[in-house]
């Protein structure tokens, strides 16, 4: 294939289709990290079972209700977020034509993209020894929770219980007595899947395009969760003792905290490593007198007397704004940072400057804020091309122009709801 | 017939790394098992600073017992070179001449002032792939500030969100920021591999700890803001806009986690709990509302049941049941996990420094190029002699005066 002439900025991925099975946040994130790169990624969906995503609170009104029966599947601000520079078909899978079509997609695409339960793809005759028949090399990526094999690969696992079960959760919290914090306000579990599927996927792009060779790839979300602790379970193994939760506490670093700020309920993180930083920050400080005392002179003297320098640093960063006090101590290379809610990220002019959030006209919602890319490539960047699709927005396009289907048996094949 | 062994996915794919403690190693890490030749480049003497960073069998420092270095550089090969020198960067250049991707996480200052930014690589390597991780990324008003994985997960949005309202805002534990910024510059590198084959071009790989995580992890926040004014608080051991019960509460030994968003999952626990009735009264029913407006009080109708049992009581009656509940499992017990172990997913590893330990094996498992298991951490320098002789074709005087004069 002969590289295109003059284009500049051409998508990476363009090459690329890919049909994505994914629901709720781990397969549809998985699918939009390689759309966003150019990838031509066709949600598969249908009204039988609307993706969880398009369910919930509305971006406008409050009928949540509604919104939870599937009254607003265009509304939902999350879907938005993950599905973006996607392709939609609505596509029965519970009909056997439904199936077919499906099928007649794979065959032209090189990548499949699941995160059913154990078990669904080959109850839809669409598991990897079917695929290979209908396209020998495609890819074919599969994200169950637990794993296809093992004594508790049906178990029902959302991304927190994934997380409890790897160990993360178990160190997500103050030490000492208070009760476990364990939440991390996040999809953790989800997104690290997500990511490793990603990544797995363009190896094997890359294989492919050496080999001629498609896989299957499996990613469990709690191998893929579990992968990212090789400290802890190390630790455990050499101490003898699973690590416990710790706060904000690093025995490499003291100070290291988020200390309480002029305002209520904001706050610094500053992060001091080496002696030569700490003599950084007291002369940020202006040298005020516990700067002195002997028993925060080294590391060693700073980490064992860690609830009285916390103190006085708190005592110090009460007085002034999160912005003053990181202003002020990278002026003197010391590591600080305001920790930043959404509105404070939205301004803030360094991840404005990165594009870190971006605007795309959606049809329903008129111009509406997306997160960037999390990555930047100078060369092929790739971006937000065009807003989450409407259920069922590319019908036309994938049945007719790809697939060859009439649009007379389009109309009998909604009208079955088939193509639904 | 046996098909042969697959080389890996990333067979052919040359790096040379230039990291230190999580992301860059990380990042290295991941490539090397997908089957990229992966050089890691560590200063004389006493090595990147993970060898100093613990845990460390007994609580005792030492270079080649570094847990977090031994966990982020399998599978790699390592030398030694001093890059202050100019014979140093002369033999890093040489590297970088059959090298696809040169991959660092160093102050953005010692970076330029050494010459190995993007900027000043491109001329002499065009088709080279420079992948930059750094807590902020590599341009915009912060690109010179000093950072850590707590700043990172500071700027990222996440701290704010997590822990209790009355305390600190917590960072996210076990430098997460790294890993995952380190698996999501494998993936961006990969693309502009794929991308090079289309524009016979290198290029900058820009990743930002604190926008990886940010961006990826946050989805709620952003829309929330936009269409609710919200713009961010603590919530504790429960997850905020969700359906109750969502939440990690204590039990007789320990703790559990519990995540039932369907209905039928709320009456199966109901009825677990002997308590099938609470769905007729409105308070009880609006799960959306238990979440939000009053959380303290739905936990305490559910916390008695779990207080008077064990984890393993807990987990054998909703696996009956098929709830969406199960322990929080300390990292002993994580090893110990029948799912995990059934599926051989920690895999020994022998090194000459240390004890056999089991590491947490590659996620992925690929049918025609598996992730591959090479080789331990390199110990300092390990590979020098084998990358500058058979491979760049120094001669062994030659090799003996670099030791001498502190280049490797």
């Amino acid at each position: 294939m002969t590289p295109p002439e003059n284009d500049l900025t051409p998508l990476p991925l363009a090459r690329y289709r890919v049909v994505d099975f994914g629901t709720a946040w781990a397969g549809p994130m998985a699918a939009q990290l390689l759309a966003d790169l150019g990838a031509e990624v066709i949600k598969v969906e249908s009204r039988a079972r609307l993706d969880g995503l398009r369910l919930g609170r509305p971006i406008v009104g409050e009928d949540i209700a509604g919104g939870d029966r599937g009254l607003w599947p265009e509304l939902q601000p999350v879907f938005h977020g993950i599905n973006r520079n996607k392709l939609s078909v609505t596509l029965n899978l519970k009909t056997a034509e439904g199936l077919e079509l499906a099928r007649e997609l794979l065959a032209r695409s090189d990548v499949a993209l699941n995160n059913y339960s154990p078990g669904v793809l080959q109850r839809l005759g669409l598991d990897y020894t079917e695929l290979r028949r209908l396209r020998p090399d495609i890819i074919l990526v599969s994200m169950p929770a637990l794993g296809e094999t093992g004594p508790l690969r049906d178990v029902l696992a959302y991304a927190p219980i994934i997380q409890a079960l790897s160990g993360l959760m178990s160190v997500v919290g103050y030490a000492g007595d208070e009760q476990l914090v364990g939440e991390l306000q996040a999809p953790w579990s989800d997104v690290v899947a997500a990511l490793h599927a990603a990544l797995a996927t363009v190896a094997a792009l890359r294989h492919r395009n050496h080999t001629g060779q498609g896989q299957f790839i499996e990613v469990a979300q709690l191998e893929a969760t579990a992968s990212l602790l090789g400290e802890a379970f190390l630790d455990c193994q050499m101490s003898g003792a699973p690590p416990q939760p710790q706060g904000n506490y690093h025995p490499a670093y003291a100070p290291h905290n988020n200390y309480p700020c002029a305002e209520a309920d904001r706050w610094v993180a500053i992060a001091v490593g080496s002696d030569a930083e700490w003599q950084s920050f007291c002369a940020a400080l202006g040298q005020p007198e516990w700067c002195a005392d002997p028993r925060f002179a080294d590391h060693q003297g700073r980490l064992q007397h860690l609830a009285e320098l916390d103190a006085h640093v708190a005592a110090w960063t009460g007085q002034h704004t999160a912005q003053e006090i990181t202003d002020r101590l990278q002026a003197h290379g010391v590591a600080a940072m305001p920790v930043m809610n959404i509105e404070d990220q939205f301004l803030d002019p360094h991840l404005q400057e990165r594009q870190a959030y971006l605007d795309v006209e959606h049809p329903h919602v008129g111009a509406e804020w997306l997160y960037g890319m999390p990555w930047l490539l100078g060369e092929t960047p790739g971006g937000i091309r065009t807003p989450a699709p409407l259920l069922g927005q590319h019908n036309e396009y994938v049945f007719q122009e790809l697939l060859g289907v009439s649009a007379a048996e389009m109309g009998r094949l909604a009208e079955a709801q088939v193509i639904y | 017939m046996q098909p042969e062994p697959s080389p890996g996915a990333l067979n052919g794919v040359r790096v040379v790394e230039w990291g230190s403690l999580v992301s860059a190693p990380f990042c290295g890490k991941v490539l090397a098992e997908l089957g990229a030749e992966v050089i890691k480049v560590e200063p004389p003497g006493v090595g990147e600073e993970a060898r100093q960073r613990g845990p460390f069998p007994a609580g005792q420092p030492h270079p080649e017992r570094s847990g977090l270095y031994l966990f982020a550089n399998l599978n790699k090969r390592g030398i030694t070179l001093n890059l202050q020198s100019g014979p140093g960067r002369e033999l890093l250049g040489r590297l970088l001449e059959s090298a696809d991707i040169f991959l660092e996480n160093q102050p953005l200052p010692l970076v330029e002032e050494l010459g190995l930014d993007y900027a000043a690589l491109k001329g002499q390597y065009p088709r080279l792939i420079v992948t930059s991780i750094s807590p902020y990324g590599r341009s915009g008003p912060y690109r010179g500030y000093r950072g850590s994985d707590l700043t990172a997960n500071a700027m990222s949005g996440l701290s704010f969100g997590t822990g209790h309202p009355h305390r600190e805002p917590l960072t996210t534990p076990l430098h997460q920021a790294g890993y995952l910024a380190g698996v999501g510059a494998a993936f961006a590198s990969i693309v502009a591999l794929l991308g090079r084959d289309l524009t016979g071009r290198g290029q900058l790989v820009d990743v930002a700890e604190a926008q990886v995580i940010g961006t990826l992890l946050t989805g709620y926040h952003l829309p929330t803001y936009i269409y609710r004014g919200v713009a961010g608080f603590r919530s504790g051991n429960r997850m905020r806009l969700g359906l109750f019960p969502n939440c990690v509460l204590p039990c007789k030994d320990g703790y559990i986690c519990i995540d039932a968003p369907q209905i039928e999952q709320y009456r199966r626990f109901l009825a677990l709990l002997g308590e099938p009735d609470w769905t007729a009264d409105p308070r009880y029913r609006d799960r959306r509302a238990m979440s939000d407006q009053y959380p303290a009080e739905a936990e305490a109708l559910i916390a008695p049941w779990f207080m008077e049992r064990t984890k393993a009581e807990i987990l054998q009656a909703c696996l009956e049941q098929r709830i969406p509940c199960v322990p929080v499992q300390t990292f002993d017990e994580a090893l110990a996990d029948p799912q995990l172990n059934a599926r051989d997913y920690f895999r020994p590893v022998e090194h000459p420094w240390t004890e056999t330990y089991r590491y947490p094996g590659p996620p992925y498992r690929l049918s025609g190029a598996p992730a591959r298991l090479l080789r331990p951490a390199p110990t300092l320098g390990q590979h020098n002699r084998e990358i500058l002789g058979n491979e760049l074709g120094l001669a062994e005087a030659a090799i003996s005066h670099l030791e001498r004069a502190g280049v490797i």
